[in-house]
């Protein structure tokens, strides 16, 4: 296929940036998104020029590494997949490709489409997590949990902080992606007893590093590709209210 | 440096860890504030170690090459975790699941170790459970479990498919915790470069920033690798594209000996290469060959689509060759089945190099339902990647470098052979043998950080509490840093014409040709030769556009081939010099008549580790002695 990619190019975080145009002319609908930057960069090193800088690692959807706008919609326009996973058997001859970083106040660009997601993990130290020391643990069995129960846990649990509801939402609000770990714990036996806290500390953690409201537009959830649910956000604000 | 001392605790086998722990010695609260832990890498194993260690008030300074913690490649185990915890009442024990591993890895693993591991792992999964990991669970409210590869019990723990990325999030969230309190920093997007070494003790290590590229100077007490395995070698495999041997190869390079290099597991089941520019090879469950035929057609090069070949032109090469175990059998066996078969020119798609996983009868037998229930999500990542629904197709599957059971060598206090080194999970060698078996991976790392490491290094730094914390103007660091910097400015003046990643790309075609599934001695050879061609080609002909001091990750990719170059020749030596076939490492010339892998434990029950002596000369070989006091040691058969 030849295809046209319009691609953001930023030197650094204080550069302003432009829209580069590059023509591809030998790409294989059986490449996956990624690849065919990968060939794009190949190129451009082969020519001494600077590749694009773009975050990725597992490459199989799971490690929230990477991320860009595609055509106007985060991981592009394929419902419930990451980048890595966008075929490019998705577009079709003489395609113009529009590839852009998350845009979000708390997401200051690093280079290219390379964003610092830091903020997230600095929510995630406010509360993330269930206060118990290794060796402290009682029997795993001892503690019976409702299987539904744990099945919703494990459906909130699978974020992989990729930031793509960020990038969505007109508010730049991370609310999916808080809900999804104080409902996961809010939602176990074991993570019950700091609840209330820990959605009092993420969420305040979460305004204090520019996260804005949720925007109520549900444009998180149909954008997030690993299919997190709103309720999630109903859930957090219950164990937000119950902290006041 | 020379001799292994492997450290194995007297008395009998299931009281040695009991034993240790009762003797070890201890370092008192106020003075573990004073100690300083550098622990490189946040998988399982590192965030679990840096975690535990904080929470027992050492300093901790965590790093990772990610932007975060939680994108560590545990984050992609699938299946499950095992531990010994007999929830089915189906005979299950500590002793079932150590003589499993032992096993499973063809008796080539230190019995303490795997001991100790299979002992430990009931307190991780109490552990875990703790942590809020959503382990599966029962109507009744209990943990499930599952069978796995092999073995006549079920005791694999699971979150669906996505066990590692529970479990590194649970590690993931007690490092967060740790971070809160002050013991843990953390150091995102850092790359160790080399190990600092005072007095014959690892003191630091020196980083480079991947954002700025910054070169920054780390001491510490103590310095822990947590840093996986070394499939990346053969380019394309199922480990995340960054992941690489860099920091576990300079450490090799600086003392600590590198143990059974050539012990490489091949996974059976992968999604094949569908292009050029393919990074990565994503693996599908192994559980699909439950109900899944594997075949290929029974004429050479017969290009019509799968569902077009009549039922006799297909040849069920696994139901032929191994009627007993038909499609069910072990990994290396049905990985160096399907090789077979592709070498032979009966190899299907595009590129010749895949099989078919069809799914055909069993939908006709069970309905779609059915396997839709057993299988859909894999069904749907699968089409996800290929476009292809196996649902009226077969799949098209390939072996693919999947789990490296070698790495450094440790001795029962996971300490290397450089004093104050340590290496915790897939980096070691210790508990896996030649061959490992599924859901031990996240089983051990989790083992190692969480239980094991924190109890041994204590018998270390309780000498080190009179040492103040180290400067970093010492003559070492700066020499050390010199050195580093030296590498970076070679490599990025080359200024030749090729990318790191094509040269990463002819050097895996090299390891996976002479060096995978299926080796020789002469093939073995040639492949010596090759590497050394290639890798002068490299040191000529390569293109790093940018600087070292901005982020630049071509350079960063450069400095990963270039080490994987030597490791390369390592391996192949360390296959070159094992004259048998053993678990996952098969020499054509040592096989059974009916083509199975034949041991040859008078000569070779032993652990090779590797010292490296300079710069081009060959490594010296260390042999510890392997002893089977509590096992018998027999053959493997499938048959």
């Amino acid at each position: 296929m030849k295809l046209t990619l319009k691609i953001w190019r930023q030197k650094n975080p204080k550069a302003k940036g432009n829209f580069e145009t590059y023509k591809m002319d030998d790409v294989s609908p059986k490449m996956a998104f990624l690849e065919m930057l990968d060939s794009l960069n190949k190129k451009l090193v082969e020519e001494d020029k600077d590749p694009v800088a773009f975050d990725h690692d597992c490459r199989e959807g799971i490690c929230g590494s990477c991320g860009m706008y595609i055509n106007g919609h985060p991981h592009g326009p394929v419902p419930a997949i990451t980048t890595c996973h966008l075929s490019m058997r998705y577009f079709k001859e003489g395609d113009t490709i529009w590839v852009e970083p998350w845009r979000a106040k708390p997401f200051p660009v690093i280079k290219d489409l390379i964003v610092d997601r830091n903020a997230f993990d600095k929510i995630q130290i406010a509360g993330g997590f269930i206060s118990i020391n290794a060796g402290a643990a009682p029997e795993a069995n001892s503690i019976l949990v409702q299987k539904n129960k744990s099945d919703d846990a494990f459906d909130a649990a699978i974020c992989i902080a990729c930031g793509a509801c960020v990038a969505a939402c007109k508010n730049a609000s991370a609310m999916l992606f808080v809900s999804a770990k104080i409902s996961q714990f809010a939602l176990l036996p074991q993570g019950r007893v700091e609840a209330v806290d820990r959605a009092r500390a993420m969420v305040e953690k979460m305004d204090e590093v520019g996260f804005g409201n949720c925007s109520n537009t549900g444009a998180c959830e149909a954008e997030c590709p690993k299919e997190i649910k709103l309720v999630n956000i109903a859930r957090l604000f219950r164990e937000y209210y119950k902290a006041y | 440096m020379g001799t292994l001392t492997s450290k194995i605790p007297d008395g009998p086998l299931a009281q040695k860890w009991t034993n240790y722990k009762a003797s070890v010695k201890l370092v008192n609260p106020a003075n573990k504030k004073k100690l300083e832990i550098i622990v490189v890498g946040t998988g399982l194993s590192g965030a679990s170690a840096a975690s535990s260690l904080g929470e027992l008030g050492y300093s901790v300074k965590n790093f990772c090459y990610q932007d975060s913690p939680r994108r560590a490649h545990s984050v992609a185990a699938q299946g499950g975790i095992n531990a010994a915890k007999n929830y089915q009442n189906d005979g299950d024990s500590v002793y079932r699941l150590f003589y499993d591993i032992i096993k499973g890895g063809d008796f080539r693993a230190r019995e303490a170790n795997v001991y100790r591991s299979a002992e430990v792992s009931n307190q991780v999964i109490d552990h875990l459970t703790a942590l809020g990991v959503p382990f599966a669970r029962d109507y009744g409210g209990t943990l499930d479990t599952r069978s796995f590869g092999g073995v006549q019990v079920s005791r694999t723990f699971y979150s669906k498919g996505q066990t590692g990325q529970q479990c590194l999030l649970g590690a993931y969230s007690s490092l967060n915790r740790q971070i809160k309190k002050g013991t843990v920093t953390m150091y995102p997007r850092r790359e160790m470069l080399d190990l600092v070494i005072i007095d014959g003790k690892a003191r630091g290590i020196i980083a480079r920033n991947l954002l700025t590229g910054a070169i920054e100077r780390h001491a510490a007490h103590a310095v822990v690798l947590a840093t996986g395995g070394y499939g990346t070698v053969y380019f394309m495999s199922t480990l995340a594209v960054n992941s690489n041997a860099s920091a576990a190869w300079k450490a090799h390079k600086k003392g600590a000996f590198f143990a059974n290099p050539s012990f490489v597991q091949i996974h059976p089941t992968c999604v094949p290469q569908l292009n050029d520019f393919q990074a990565k090879l994503t693996l599908m469950s192994e559980s699909l060959r439950n109900d899944g035929r594997v075949w290929v057609p029974k004429i050479k090069g017969d290009a019509r689509p799968a569902n077009d070949i009549p039922e006799e032109e297909r040849d069920y090469y696994l139901e032929r060759r191994y009627p007993a175990f038909g499609n069910l059998v072990p990994r290396d066996v049905a990985s160096r089945a399907a090789k077979e078969r592709c070498d032979a020119g009966f190899g299907i798609g595009e590129t010749g190099l895949a099989v078919n996983l069809d799914f055909r009868d069993a939908i006709k037998k069970q309905g779609k339902k059915a396997i839709e229930n057993k299988y859909g999500n894999l069904f749907h990542m699968y089409k996800t990647i290929t476009g292809i629904d196996s649902y009226e197709e077969p799949m098209q599957i390939y072996p693919a470098g999947h789990y490296t059971m070698g790495g450094l060598w440790v001795d029962y206090e996971l300490m290397t052979t450089i004093p104050g080194l340590y290496a915790i999970g897939e980096s070691n060698f210790s508990d896996h043998g030649a061959n490992r078996l599924g859901a031990g991976s996240l089983m051990q790392t989790s083992c190692d950080g969480y239980f094991i490491l924190p109890n041994t290094i204590s018998n270390y730094l309780a000498d080190q509490i009179s040492i103040p914390k180290f400067a970093t103007d010492k003559p070492e660091f700066e020499e050390t840093e010199k050195a580093v910097l030296e590498r970076l400015n070679k490599l990025i003046s080359i200024k030749g014409k090729q990318t790191a990643s094509s040269f990463h790309k002819r050097l895996g075609k090299i390891m996976w040709d002479y060096c995978g599934m299926i080796r020789n001695e002469e093939g073995l050879t040639k492949a010596l030769g090759l590497v050394d061609e290639l890798k002068e080609e490299f040191w000529k002909d390569l293109n790093v556009p940018g600087k070292i001091d901005e982020l630049n990750m071509e350079l960063e990719k450069a400095g990963r081939v270039a080490d994987y170059f030597e490791l390369a020749t390592l391996l192949i030596t360390d296959a070159l010099n094992r004259k048998e076939s053993c678990g996952a490492h098969f020499r054509e010339e040592y096989q059974t008549e009916d083509g199975e892998a034949r041991r040859n434990d008078e000569e070779y029950a032993y652990v090779a580790a590797w010292e490296y002596t300079g710069e081009a000369k060959p490594h010296t070989l260390h042999k510890e002695e392997l002893k089977f006091e509590n096992v018998e040691m027999k053959v493997r058969s499938y048959k």
